[in-house]
C-alpha cells in the first residue's frame, strides 16, 4: 500500500501554469526531499496535498482510495499535516493556545464546556520535552524566535496522529542548532513511521535526512532517485536546468 | 546517533531552561497591559476630583454616573468582542434606538390585548422584539462581512445610517412610551435598584464576568481572539472563520439592543434619537481600555474600565460647570492620548 499517489496533477493560476503532469508516490514512514527554485511549483504542490485548493487536473488517492479535499480540515481528517514556509501562528495567543487551535482540549462543567487550560499545556509541554525545544506552553508566540516557533508549528502536527508532515522550509529561518534539532525531529517521526515530505533549499538537510528527492523545475517534476544515487551536485544541476532530468 | 524518544518532560524541567529571557510578571499580563495603567489613571482622577468637588462622591452624583457608564459599558463589551476579531461596529448606536423603539412600541401594541391577562407575557413578547431588531441588525452585518467580504467599516457604517433612518421612519419622530399592565415591571428590571445598587450597573458587572469566561475560558473565545491574531492561521486550523465573524456581530448587536431597552427605563420613553453619536464613546471606550483596533487585543475589563474613565472624565466637566461641547471635544482628546501612551509604552519595551 502507498500512502499518497498523486497522478498527472496539474495546477493553474489563471494563465500562470504552476504545475504540469506531476506524478509522484510516498511509502508510509518515508523521508522525502522536495528542492525546486523558487516559483518551482513547490508551494502549490504541497498546498494541493494538504487541501488548501484542489487541482485543475489529475488525481490524488490517499492510502489507495481516491480523496478530493476542498479544505485544510479534510487532509487533516486522513492523517495529512502541514508546517508551512509563513509559519500559520497567531501572534497574540500562546504556544500552548497555537499548537492546539482549532481543536482545544475541553472539560465539561454541566451544559458547558470550558478550555481544558492545564491539560493543554500539560500536553504542549511533553511534545516540546520530544522536541528538545526551549519553548514554553504559556509563552506568548510574539516573543518568540524563529526556532522557537517553528518548534510551535512542528508541536501542533504531532498532536494528531499524522501519518504524513509536510514541512515547507522547516529551517529557512532558525540557528544551526535549531536546524540539527528540526532534523533529528524528523528522524525521529520516521521511525515512528510517519512519512515526512520535506521541502528545503538547504542541500546538507535534505541529504542528511532524506532516502528519496524529488525535484520540481518550472512546474514539473525533472528527478526522483534516491539520495544515495544522487549527489548535492547532480540536485544543484536539476534545479538550475543544467542538468535536464534524472 | 541516539534517536530514543527523550521521556515526556513535566512542566518543571522544561522552565528549568535558563538562557531563555523571562519577563517578569509586571511586564507581562494584565500589569504590563493598557488596561492597568488606564485603571490606576482613572482611580488617581477619581480621587482628584472627589478632593475637588465634594459633590462627586454624593449618592446621587455616583447612580448617576453609574447610570450612565453602564450603558457605554454594555455595548462596549460587544464591541471589544468585534475589535478583537479585527472588525469594528459603527452601527451600535442606532441599533441601541431602535431595539429600543420596537420594544416600546411592542409594548403599546400589545396593550389592550388579550395578552394582557397572562401577567408579564406582554412584556416578554416586546423585550424579545427589541432584542430580536437587535440580532437582525448584527445578523445583516456579519452575513455582509463574513459571507459577502464587505469591510467592517463601510458595512457597519451604512447600518449606522439605515438603522437610524429607520427609528426615524416607524415612529416618525415621535418618542415612544412603554405602556401596558407590566409597566411598572418593566421600569424594576430596567432602571430599578438591588441592594441599593442601580440594575444597569449590576446587569455590566455579570456581562463582563460572562464575557471574561467566554473570551478565556471557552473554544470560541479562543478563536475570537486568532482572529484577530492571523485569520489565515484560523482558517487553516479548520476554525469556522465565518461563523465566528457572524456571531461577533450579532452579540455586538444584542449588547447594544439590551443596553437600548435599558435606556427606555431610564428616560421613560425611546425617542428616535436615542444614543446618537455614542458609538464614538463606546468605541472609544473600548480603545481606551486597550482594545486594539488592529485585533488580537482586549477584554472585558478594559471595556469596564475604558467607559468608566469617559463618564468620570464627563461627568468632572460637568461638576465644574464647563460647557457640554467641550465634553465631545475631550472624548477625542482621550482616545488620541491613551492610544499615544500605548505607542510609547511598547516603543520603550522594544527598545
Ligand atoms: N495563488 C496564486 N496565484 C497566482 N499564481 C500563483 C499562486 N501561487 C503560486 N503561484 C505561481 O505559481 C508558481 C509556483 O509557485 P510556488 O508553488 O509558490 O513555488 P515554490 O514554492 O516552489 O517557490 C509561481 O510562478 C507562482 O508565482
Ligand atoms: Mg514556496
Amino acid at each position: 500500500m502507498s500512502l499518497l499517489v498523486l497522478q498527472d496533477v496539474g495546477k493553474e493560476f489563471g494563465a500562470i501554469q504552476a504545475l504540469s503532469h506531476v506524478d509522484l508516490t510516498i511509502q508510509p514512514g518515508e523521508v522525502v526531499g522536495l528542492m525546486g527554485d523558487n516559483g518551482a511549483g513547490k508551494s502549490t504542490l504541497v498546498k494541493i496535498i494538504a487541501g488548501n485548493f484542489p487541482p485543475s487536473h489529475g488525481k490524488i488517492l490517499f492510502e489507495d482510495r481516491e480523496v478530493h479535499f476542498t479544505k485544510p480540515v479534510d487532509a487533516r481528517s486522513v492523517g495529512i499535516e502541514v508546517v508551512y514556509q509563513d509559519l500559520a501562528l497567531a501572534d497574540n495567543l500562546t504556544a500552548a493556545a497555537n499548537v492546539f487551535l482549532g481543536r482545544e482540549l475541553k472539560r465539561k462543567v454541566g451544559p458547558f464546556s470550558f478550555l481544558d487550560h492545564s491539560a493543554m499545556n500539560l500536553r504542549t509541554a511533553e511534545l516540546f520535552g520530544e522536541l528538545k525545544s526551549e519553548t514554553r506552553p504559556d509563552d506568548v508566540v510574539r516573543s518568540m524566535s524563529g526556532g522557537q516557533r517553528q518548534a510551535v508549528a512542528i508541536a501542533r502536527t504531532r498532536l494528531s496522529k499524522a501519518k504524513l508532515i509536510i514541512m515547507d522550509e522547516p529551517t529557512a529561518a532558525i540557528s544551526v542548532r535549531q536546524v540539527a534539532e528540526v532534523l533529528d525531529l524528523i528522524r525521529r517521526l520516521r521511525e515512528a513511521g510517519i512519512a515526512v515530505v520535506l521541502i528545503s533549499h538547504r542541500m546538507p538537510d535534505v541529504f542528511s535526512v532524506c532516502e528519496r528527492v524529488i525535484v520540481m523545475r518550472r512546474g514539473l517534476k525533472v528527478a526522483d532517485k534516491p539520495t544515495s544515487q544522487s549527489s548535492p551536485e547532480e540536485v544543484t544541476a536539476l534545479i538550475t536546468g543544467a542538468k535536464e532530468a534524472a | 546517533m541516539n534517536h530514543a524518544l527523550p521521556p515526556a518532560s513535566s512542566r518543571d524541567d522544561v522552565s528549568g531552561f535558563s538562557n531563555v529571557g523571562r519577563v517578569r510578571w509586571w511586564q507581562r499580563g494584565f500589569f504590563a497591559s493598557q488596561t492597568a495603567y488606564v485603571a490606576i489613571a482613572l482611580v488617581i482622577i477619581m480621587i482628584v476630583m472627589s478632593v475637588l468637588s465634594p459633590a462627586f462622591l454624593s449618592p446621587g452624583n455616583l447612580a448617576n454616573v453609574a447610570k450612565n457608564f453602564s450603558f457605554v459599558g454594555i455595548v462596549t463589551l460587544g464591541v471589544t468582542l468585534v475589535i478583537v476579531t479585527g472588525g469594528i461596529d459603527l452601527s451600535v448606536g442606532s441599533t441601541m434606538a431602535l431595539s429600543a423603539i420596537i420594544c416600546a412600541m411592542t409594548m403599546q401594541a400589545v396593550a389592550g390585548t388579550s395578552l394582557d391577562s397572562i401577567p408579564v407575557l406582554g412584556m416578554l413578547i416586546s423585550l424579545g422584539a427589541g432584542l430580536a431588531t437587535a440580532l437582525a441588525v448584527g445578523l445583516v452585518n456579519g452575513l455582509l462581512i463574513a459571507r459577502a467580504g464587505l469591510s467592517p467599516f463601510v458595512t457597519t457604517l451604512g447600518m449606522l445610517s439605515i438603522v437610524r433612518g429607520l427609528a426615524y421612519a416607524v415612529t416618525e419622530g415621535r418618542g415612544q412610551a412603554p405602556t401596558g399592565p407590566d409597566v411598572d415591571l418593566f421600569y424594576g428590571i430596567t432602571d430599578g435598584n438591588l441592594a441599593g445598587f442601580p440594575v444597569a450597573i449590576i446587569y455590566l458587572l455579570v456581562l463582563a464576568v460572562l464575557v471574561g469566561l467566554v473570551l478565556h475560558h471557552t473554544a470560541f473565545g479562543r478563536h475570537v481572539f486568532a482572529l484577530g491574531g492571523n485569520e489565515k492561521a484560523a482558517a487553516l486550523t479548520g476554525i469556522a472563520v465565518e461563523r465566528v465573524k457572524i456571531a461577533v456581530y450579532i452579540l455586538s448587536a444584542l449588547s447594544a439592543g439590551f443596553a437600548g431597552i435599558l435606556m427606555v427605563g431610564w428616560l421613560g420613553s425611546a425617542p428616535a434619537n436615542l444614543a446618537t453619536g455614542y458609538e464614538l464613546t463606546i468605541i472609544a471606550a473600548a480603545v481606551i481600555g486597550g482594545a486594539n483596533l488592529t485585533g488580537g487585543v482586549g477584554g472585558p475589563a478594559g471595556a469596564v474600565i475604558g467607559a468608566l474613565l469617559i463618564e468620570v472624565i464627563r461627568n468632572g466637566l460637568v461638576l465644574a460647570g464647563i460647557n457640554a461641547y467641550w465634553q465631545i471635544v475631550l472624548v477625542g482628546v482621550i482616545i488620541i492620548v491613551a492610544v499615544l501612551v500605548d505607542r510609547l509604552r511598547t516603543l520603550r519595551l522594544t527598545l
